[in-house]
């Protein structure tokens, strides 16, 4: 059976433009200012998000991004769901960076923290419902009738008990005429009667990920573009002396090197040969105060800092004396390395910087287009560059290859690089990163240490905990600061350590110890940028807490799971959830000679997940993951097959971490560039995965990350079950644990 | 002048003789289908195939390209069996991000075209050296083995 590429195409034809709209082609993808296409279509505009078209097409002007995350699929679901549309009428297009589109939780345009789903589940439905409601009211009004003999019917308003019935197409005219407007205020659907939300749907931009058509950041193309490439300095920091650009000017298609804020780019007229032009210079650097610094002086610092006192984050009851007056407490200090994103996409940007025409020397305004996270962001910053006006900077933002946070930039790296590389060039530039710049790019989940000390009353139940976090603030010194640092302590250095709510974040470990001290220290932010990685403090809090927890398990005698269920009695939602996890991996049976399972549980932003893993461990100290079982409740799940792929990718990505992540400094420089040395999980390493979804009637919460705060730490126990060797210094690779 | 045979059509660029396809195919014929990830043969992302074989063009010299026939993953939607695997990742939504598809479904395509029925370990020996961090894994292996399953029922 065939099917028709351009029959797949038009059907969901992507960000597609306006007609006259004023953007560029790219490929055959017309990219607008949204702007301009809604002032040119003002007939058709529903409200902020929607415009619908004669022939009965829905846009959805989406304000967040889609990096893999599945934003665009569900976002589009709850808009269909309230305005009752057939599923195959909806086209996405990029909503403009205007403050009426940033996030309602982060008041920026912003996607990040799994909060996606949430954050858009009033709007989205709001914006279908209010489009849905002024479709009937025009056709009451059209047709002289009263609304409540009226009904909607996949993009048709129809009479309940009459013939006539009208596409919501055809209804523009009288919404026009009549001069009807959306209400603010309109009644949304009863979950119990979603037909769309709930159902296993593929994402609205699948055909263009199969056909090689959809077009990425790293595949744009503007007319007279150059590419740019960049020699950065080896240590993080440093800056280039001088430069001798001799050899690269003999390369051919190489147009000019210039000095931007990271190092010296080359112009080229393809990136091959800007790369092979930047890989012949010669450039003088001065190292700058990096240079000296090591992974190992790193861990010894923090580990000599983890024994004195920090800021307190947390006293419940009274650890420090119950601890005192106990003989056999338990302790332990887990290491955690700095770890790189590596989406697969590297980092790319590709900027246009206009000059007045009357005063060259004036920059009138900025085009950048980026797969970014981040972009009131990227436009606040470049308009500070530049000097020029906020509205005067258009981000334009494509497809997305991965991102795991890295391209939620505060500081805008890769935006910069190529606005600072088109500057003055009056063309379009692209700065593509090398994959090793990539690697070695220097946003890190930063490096950690944790110290932990645990006492047991007389059942082996945990008594008291107290744990000391030490490692370099993601947020402190940036403009969210005053938002997630409490205190002076970062709320993501801790998050996964309180058992109660600490700032913005509303949730705790969903655990009761009956004495619970949490210290933190903030180290100077010196050799990396620290930066978010998927479930951020969780990543190394997961481990830390989840390990030692078993660690107390074992010491007590107590199965850990048991004992999890035992300090959740009071936590109906993370129960339930551990309750089924039990079940479903027939927890008390025995998987036989060399195997052996492990668990871990977590609640990142809201939704409690926990997770088994199976493993085969052999002699030679290599093991394989056989199977993860994985139970999350994230409330309504609006497109259960998006959540599974979402925790297949969580759990995968987690695995890379604990079975090799590894960035290693060593005299300031970062010892990994590429896939043969920074290693990550391919097909043969993969689990087989098991997801429930705990029905739920709660609003929905977020999946992207979720499922990568268990994983590690139920690895590393279910390697302690097999082998009764306890790994507390990351990746398992370091010990002999090979994944195979 | 380098003449190369694309998808069935004949390309003239001028370009030096060691740059590798996967760049006179992104930026001198403007098809970006076929990515860039790591350019020393380690990901797969720029899996072209080169007279019916799976290769890294990220490392494969343009010189070594010509006259041959190159396919890309714009150029896969003529072929039967090709316009399989991809419905097959639409119908198991295997795509996260999407970034390393195309290679992805070159190479399974190529080891559908010389294996009907590929094991786990045909699938884990061809595959492997793909990556994805979107961790797609397990759906690409169910895709693949949907397809081995429906073309040993529907020969045609
Ligand atoms: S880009 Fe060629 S294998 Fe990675
Ligand atoms: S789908 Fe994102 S890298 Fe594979």
């Amino acid at each position: 059976m065939r099917w028709s590429v351009a029959q797949g195409f038009s059907r969901r034809s992507f960000l597609r433009g306006a007609a006259g709209g004023t953007g560029s082609l790219i490929l055959g993808v017309k990219y607008s200012p949204a702007e301009g296409a809604i002032k040119k279509h003002s007939s058709s505009v529903i409200n902020n998000f929607i415009r619908v078209d004669p022939d009965n097409t829905t846009t959805l002007l989406i304000n967040y991004a889609e990096f893999g995350n599945g934003a665009y699929t569900s976002l589009a679901m709850m808009v269909a769901e309230e305005m009752d549309i057939d599923w195959n009428t909806i086209v996405l297009e990029e909503a403009p960076t205007e403050p009426k589109y940033y996030s309602p939780l982060f008041k920026e345009y912003l996607t990040a923290g799994s909060v996606t789903t949430l954050s858009a589940w009033m709007p989205m439905r709001t914006a279908g419902a209010q489009a849905r409601d002024l479709f009937l009211r025009a056709a009451a009004l059209k047709w002289d009738t009263d609304i409540k003999a009226l009904d909607t019917q996949l993009g048709n308003v129809i009479e309940r008990n009459g013939d006539r019935s009208s596409t919501y197409g055809d209804l523009l005219v009288t919404i026009e005429k009549e001069s009807l407007t959306a209400l603010s205020n309109v009644s949304l659907k009863n979950p119990k009667s979603f037909k769309l939300i709930g159902t296993n749907t593929k994402r609205i931009e699948g055909t263009e990920k199969v056909n090689g058509s959809a077009i990425y950041g790293i595949d744009i193309k503007l007319p007279g573009m150059l590419y740019g490439s960049v020699a950065r300095c080896p240590v993080y920091g440093g800056k280039a002396l001088s430069w001798n650009d001799s050899k690269t000017m003999a390369v051919k298609g190489v147009v000019k090197t210039k000095r931007i804020s990271s190092g010296i780019v080359v112009l080229a007229k393809d990136f091959w040969s800007a790369k092979k032009g930047r890989d012949a210079l010669e450039v003088v650097w001065d190292e700058g105060q990096n240079a000296s610094l090591s992974s190992e002086k790193f861990y010894s610092e923090y580990k000599a800092l983890a024994s004195k006192p920090g800021m307190l984050a947390e006293d419940i009851g009274n650890s420090l004396k119950v601890l005192h007056e106990t003989r056999d407490t338990i302790e332990a200090v887990y290491e955690m390395p700095y770890l790189a994103h590596a989406c697969m996409e590297p980092m790319n940007c590709t900027a246009m910087v206009e000059q007045d025409n009357a005063d060259t020397d004036k920059i009138s305004k900025c085009e950048i287009w980026s797969g970014t996270q981040y972009q009131s962001n990227d436009q606040e910053i470049v308009s500070k560059l530049l000097n020029i006006p906020q509205q005067s900077v258009t981000v334009h933002r494509p497809l997305i290859g991965g991102s795991f946070g890295r391209r939620a930039s505060k500081t805008a790296d890769f935006t910069v690089d190529a606005v600072e590389a088109a500057n003055g060039e009056n063309v379009p530039v692209q700065v593509i990163w090398s994959r090793e710049e990539d690697i070695r790019g220097a946003h890190y989940r930063p490096l950690f240490v944790h110290k932990l000390r645990g006492a047991l009353d007389d059942k082996g139940i945990p008594l008291a905990w107290h744990q000391t976090v030490v490692g370099q603030s993601i947020m402190q010194g940036t403009k969210h600061d005053p938002a997630y640092m409490v205190r002076g302590m970062d709320i993501y250095s801790l998050d996964g350590c309180l058992q109660e709510p600490f700032g913005v974040f509303r949730y705790g470990t969903s655990y009761a110890i009956p004495n619970h001290r949490v210290e933190s220290h903030n180290p100077p932010k010196v050799g990396v940028n620290p930066h978010e990685w998927r479930a951020v403090g969780h990543t190394h809090t997961g481990i830390a807490y989840e390990c030692f927890l078993d660690e107390l398990a074992h010491a007590g005698g107590k199965d850990p799971l048991d004992l999890r269920l035992e300090l959740t009695k009071d936590n109906p939602r993370m129960n339930t959830v551990l309750k089924l996890l039990k079940e479903k991996t027939n927890w008390n049976t025995s998987l036989g000679e060399g195997r052996a399972r492990g668990m871990a549980a977590r609640t990142y932003s809201v939704s409690p997940c926990a997770q088994a893993v199976e493993i085969t461990l052999l002699d030679n100290g290599e093991f394989s993951i056989d199977k993860v079982i994985c139970v999350i409740d994230c409330g309504i799940a609006v497109n259960p097959l998006g959540i599974e792929s979402q925790v297949q990718g969580g759990i995968s990505i987690g695995i890379s971490a604990v079975a090799f992540g590894n960035i290693e400094i060593v005299d300031g420089r970062v010892k990994q560039s590429n896939f043969h040395d920074y290693n990550v999980m391919r097909i043969n390493h993969m689990p087989e995965i098991e997801v429930h979804i705990i029905p739920s009637e709660e609003m929905p919460t977020g999946v992207g990350e979720q499922a990568t705060a268990p994983i590690a730490p139920a690895v590393a126990n279910a390697i302690f079950a097999a082998s009764g060797t306890r790994v507390r210094s990351f990746p398992l690779s370091k010990h002999g644990f090979k994944l195979i | 002048m380098t003449t190369l045979s694309v998808n069935e059509k004949k390309h003239t660029v001028e370009v030096e003789a060691d740059t590798p396809l996967l760049w006179v195919l992104r930026d001198h014929l403007n098809m970006t289908g076929t990515k860039y990830g790591c350019g020393i043969a380690q990901c797969g992302a720029c899996t072209v195939h080169i007279d019916g074989s799976p290769q890294r063009s990220c490392v494969l010299p343009v010189s070594a390209a010509e006259g041959k026939e190159i396919t890309t993953i714009e150029g896969l939607a003529d072929a039967e069996l090709l316009n399989e695997v991809q419905q097959a990742w639409l119908d198991f939504d295997v795509a996260q991000c999407g970034y390393c598809q195309s290679g992805q479904i070159m190479t399974a395509t190529a080891l559908l075209n010389h294996n009907s029925s590929p094991s786990d370990e045909d699938i884990d020996a061809a595959m492997s050296g793909h990556i994805c961090r979107c961790g797609t894994y397990q759906r690409i292996r169910e895709a693949i083995h949907h397809v081995a399953n429906k073309s040993s029922v529907n020969v045609k």
